[in-house]
């Protein structure tokens, strides 16, 4: 990764080029237009018990090709995603892969007609190093009846995969060590390595800090050169508007339109996916009042991750402070010290003055700190219970006489919650694994509106989440600031940090590199200070 | 009482009523009350057993448990003359420290349970057999402790004691589990351990707490074991018996993942077991086959339970999309 390993070394010009873009799109891409489709989709109908997923889609991707595939969250994408891998059959429609017509694919039928996909969530075996992942149930073998495996020739196959894919680490470093996107570039090795044709990249960089995800548009544009397709899915517009020959959008299980390379723009798009315009680009929310004193006062805390790079920090009460860097600055890891699961191997952290002690997340509770953390689904809450469950575990004994659990009482505070954030379920007896991520995430933000915070942490908190629930988070942020309770926003997301913040602070291994007042807000000031660099002052609204 | 529970209690009965007709003995008043005193004793000890699966753990010390407290109870009463209350306070005492201990070293130096346990299972088995010199603990010809006696081994209305204290023991841990924070708590941390932390709950004591509610009720089956057998040979009392309470906690629904499971089922899964082993002995069939005859029905009921819960969505799921089917057939 550029920036990611050791010392960083980018100079201010390498900066610029990562900002101003590198896709070259020639003329071949409109010659192509005429070569026969690698996969097309007629008329694709699936439906689920009381859903339709989808309703007579169709779409083509041709060879060497970049489809940039859009749509919000229950849109239809997934039930794509599984009929292209033969997970599940189409109820009606023809899939014409390479020439030949079918009515559904079975999962050999996909991966034998080279389809392959790089998911959100990676399928790799980090106790394994990156040949064998590569590799993997394909192992080249020696000659002999051990069947032992042949390191030195399965070391020369997998050198030539990673060099196409630009990686910058060796075929027997293990996966553990290795970053997000570099553990997708082991993904789209694996690709390579089974001759595939269509590459479906599933949300590869929602969880991309800025840096990689340039190197991994580089690996598509570097496939696209190959004659290799690409379906690219992702949240993230401007991704798709740098990469994307086509926009395919879907809505409701049904295409939306499609967007051909001239005509993809980050409002047409969020025109077609939600069918209207949403001015995303610009702030979304401003605070209506001047922030107040300050909350939280971080004093010289150095976190496990990096011992002897102390933190310090001031979160003001009425603002919406946001923490920016790459993945693997330190942002998480102060969160976790802050909300007391880890413990900070020194300095103090005051509220209001006074020192809280950080011994356990029990202790933050008590001291109105509260997480909304990264990974909502494992830590953020507790998928097999209720939503008034999940609501009321954290002052669960407020609703409870002589430690008996009050139905009732629970109930009431969960329903105001659920009004109060409009949370989309038939009841707050729902079970919240059934919910979608923008539900998830307000259930989460729920159980702690429920109890007053004092400072309240989010962590990536629309990671995930479609456009319209994005914005009552957004607004739900704000409205906290605006009662006066400091908010630390982390996000690796620009547009949502410059869009949300009344002020950014930008982490650089371990220690706050600089904090940006609202002048100075620029996707290239937080870059720089991201990788370490002095920001550019103010030029009267420069980017 | 959930569809779960209610499918074992069918079970129960229709074994029940197979074995009265192959031997009517099964209903006379003197078999009804042994096997209940039996499900007594076995169910004390598998309720603490449930509060530790509950949380995802697992408690294999117990039956070495039984075997090491039962021995210093009558040791105590017998042998060195104790007031019985005071050495009833003692051993139950003595459990709690213990299941403290085990808490303790599960939460806080994050040892797994099962690594804990088997080795309490080791331990407590060796200390009980030193202590006695490998002999057999027991009471001296004509020593008499008739309050004591009646309490564990007694019958009210011709109902055993030890039953009674059975019933009071599961109506309170019913409470417990399922109406109390703590018992909120419990079924959070064994769904998500790491998500309660993130909710702010102290897991560590809560865990912890299990343990030691797993090691009361243990020092107080261990009591009723004693009183029960009147004489301890430490080197085999007690032997499986964290097994037996496993299976039962098992057959109730019980996921050993943590986070499933009801009061009521643990109790109809130990009235099964002990269900089984009065059928071993009624219907004649070898005693030697008597751990076969159980390993057989636990494994036969917790598939039959899976593949109906399997079933169960199957037919949800179609007759969902027949629905769905007819609906746009109708469009």
């Amino acid at each position: 990764m550029l920036f990611i390993d050791g010392p960083v070394a980018a100079g201010q010009s390498e900066v610029h080029r990562l900002l101003s873009g590198v896709m070259n799109h020639t003329d071949a891409t409109i010659a192509q237009a005429t070569i026969a489709p690698f996969l097309s989709l007629e008329g694709v109908r699936k439906t689920y018990p009381g859903v339709v997923a989808l309703d007579g889609f169709s779409m083509e991707v041709r060879p060497g090709e970049v489809v940039g595939l859009v749509g919000e969250n229950g849109a239809g994408k997934s039930t794509l995603m599984k009929i292209l891998g033969g997970v599940t059959r189409p109820d009606t429609g023809t899939i014409t892969v390479d020439g030949v017509a079918l009515q559904g694919l079975t999962v050999e039928q996909s991966i034998g007609s080279g389809i392959a996909f790089v998911h959100q969530e990676l399928n790799l075996f980090d106790n394994l190093d990156v040949a064998a992942n590569v590799f993997f149930g394909r192992e080249p073998l020696r000659a002999g009846p051990l069947r032992l495996v042949d390191r030195a020739r399965l070391r020369a196959m997998v050198a030539p995969l990673l060099k196409r894919v630009g990686a910058n680490f060796s075929a027997d470093a293990p996966v553990a060590s290795l970053s997000l996107a570099q553990q997708q570039m082991v993904e789209i090795a694996k690709a390579l390595s089974i001759k595939a044709r269509l590459v479906i990249l599933d949300e590869p960089t929602s969880s991309l800090p800025i840096a990689e995800t340039e190197k991994l548009l580089d690996v598509i544009a570097g496939l696209k050169a190959d004659g290799i397709s690409v379906i690219f899915i992702s949240h993230r517009l401007h991704e798709i508007e740098r990469v994307a020959d086509r926009v395919v959008v879907l809505r409701d299980g049904m295409l939306a339109g499609t967007l051909p390379r001239q005509a993809i723009t980050h409002d047409q798009m969020v025109k077609l996916m939600i069918g209207r315009m949403l001015k995303e680009r610009e702030r979304v929310s401003d605070s209506a009042h001047a922030p107040g004193g300050v909350a939280v006062s971080v004093k010289a805390v150095q976190t496990t991750a990096y011992p002897g790079r102390p933190v310090d920090l001031d979160i003001r009460h009425g603002e919406i402070l946001g923490l920016a860097g790459l993945v693997g600055s330190g942002r998480t890891e102060l969160a976790r010290v802050l909300f007391g699961i880890d413990r900070a191997l020194g300095g103090s952290v005051q509220l209001d003055g006074r020192e809280v002690p950080l011994a356990s997340a029990a202790d933050a509770v008590a001291s109105g700190i509260f997480l909304a953390p990264e990974d909502r689904k494992l830590t953020g809450i507790l998928l097999d219970l209720s939503i008034a469950e999940n609501i009321t575990l954290p002052n669960l004994p407020a609703h409870a006489r002589r430690s008996l659990v009050s139905a009732s009482a629970e109930a009431a505070t969960a329903e105001k919650q659920k009004r109060k954030l409009a949370i989309k379920a038939p009841s707050v007896a729902t079970r919240t694994g059934t919910l979608s991520g923008g539900n998830q995430q307000k259930v989460v933000l729920a159980k702690w509106l429920a109890m007053n915070p004092k400072v309240m942490i989010l962590d990536e908190p629309t990671r995930g989440i479609d456009i319209g629930a994005k914005a009552e988070i957004y607004g739900l942020m704000r409205g906290l600031a605006d009662a006066g309770v400091a908010v630390l926003m982390i996000s690796s997301d620009m547009e949502e940090v410059i869009g949300v913040s009344d002020r950014i602070a930008v982490m650089h291994e371990g220690q706050v590199s600089g904090i940006l007042g609202k002048d100075d807000f620029s996707q290239e000031n937080v870059l720089l200070l991201a990788v370490g660099k002095r920001p550019r002052p103010a030029l009267g609204g420069s980017q | 009482m959930s569809k779960k529970d209610l499918g074992l209690l069918v079970l129960i009965l229709v074994v029940g009523a197979i074995v009265t007709v192959i031997n009517p003995r099964f209903l006379s008043a003197i078999n009804l009350a042994n096997t209940s005193n039996l499900v007594a004793l076995f169910g004390i000890l598998s309720i603490g057993q449930a509060f530790v699966i509950i949380t995802g753990g697992i408690e294999l010390s117990v039956g070495s448990l039984v075997a090491l407290l039962g021995t210093l109870f009558i040791d105590f009463i017998a042998v060195r003359e104790l007031d019985w209350p005071l050495a009833f306070v003692v051993i139950i005492a003595l459990g709690a420290v213990i299941g403290l201990a085990h808490g303790w070293l599960i939460t806080r130096l994050k040892m797994q349970p099962f690594v804990v346990t088997l080795c309490g299972l080791l331990i407590y088995r060796g200390v009980a057999r030193f202590y006695t010199a490998d002999g057999t603990a027991g009471f001296a010809f004509g020593q008499n402790f008739p309050t004591l006696e009646f309490l564990t081994a007694g019958r009210s209305w011709g109902v055993p004691n030890s039953f009674i204290a059975l019933i009071v023991i599961a109506a309170v841990m019913w409470v417990v589990l399922h109406r109390s924070v703590f018992g909120r708590y419990l079924y959070a941390i064994g769904k998500n351990e790491e998500a309660a932390k993130y909710s702010g709950i102290r897991t560590g004591r809560v865990v912890m707490a299990a343990y030691v509610i797993c090691g009361v009720l243990t020092a107080l089956s261990a009591i009723y074991f004693a009183m029960y057998t009147r004489s301890i040979s430490p080197a085999s009392h007690g032997q499986f018996y964290e097994l037996y309470a496993i299976a039962a906690a098992v057959l109730g629904g019980f996921s050993l993942r943590g986070g499933e499971g009801s009061l009521v089922g643990v109790i109809l899964g130990t009235v099964l077991l002990q269900e089984l082993q009065n059928l071993v002995n009624l219907l004649g069939i070898p005693s030697s086959l008597n751990f076969a005859v159980m390993g057989g029905v636990i494994l036969i009921g917790v598939l039959v339970d899976q593949q109906w819960g399997v079933f169960r969505a199957r037919r949800l799921m179609v007759e969902a999309s027949r629905k769905s089917m007819a609906g746009a057939a109708a469009e």
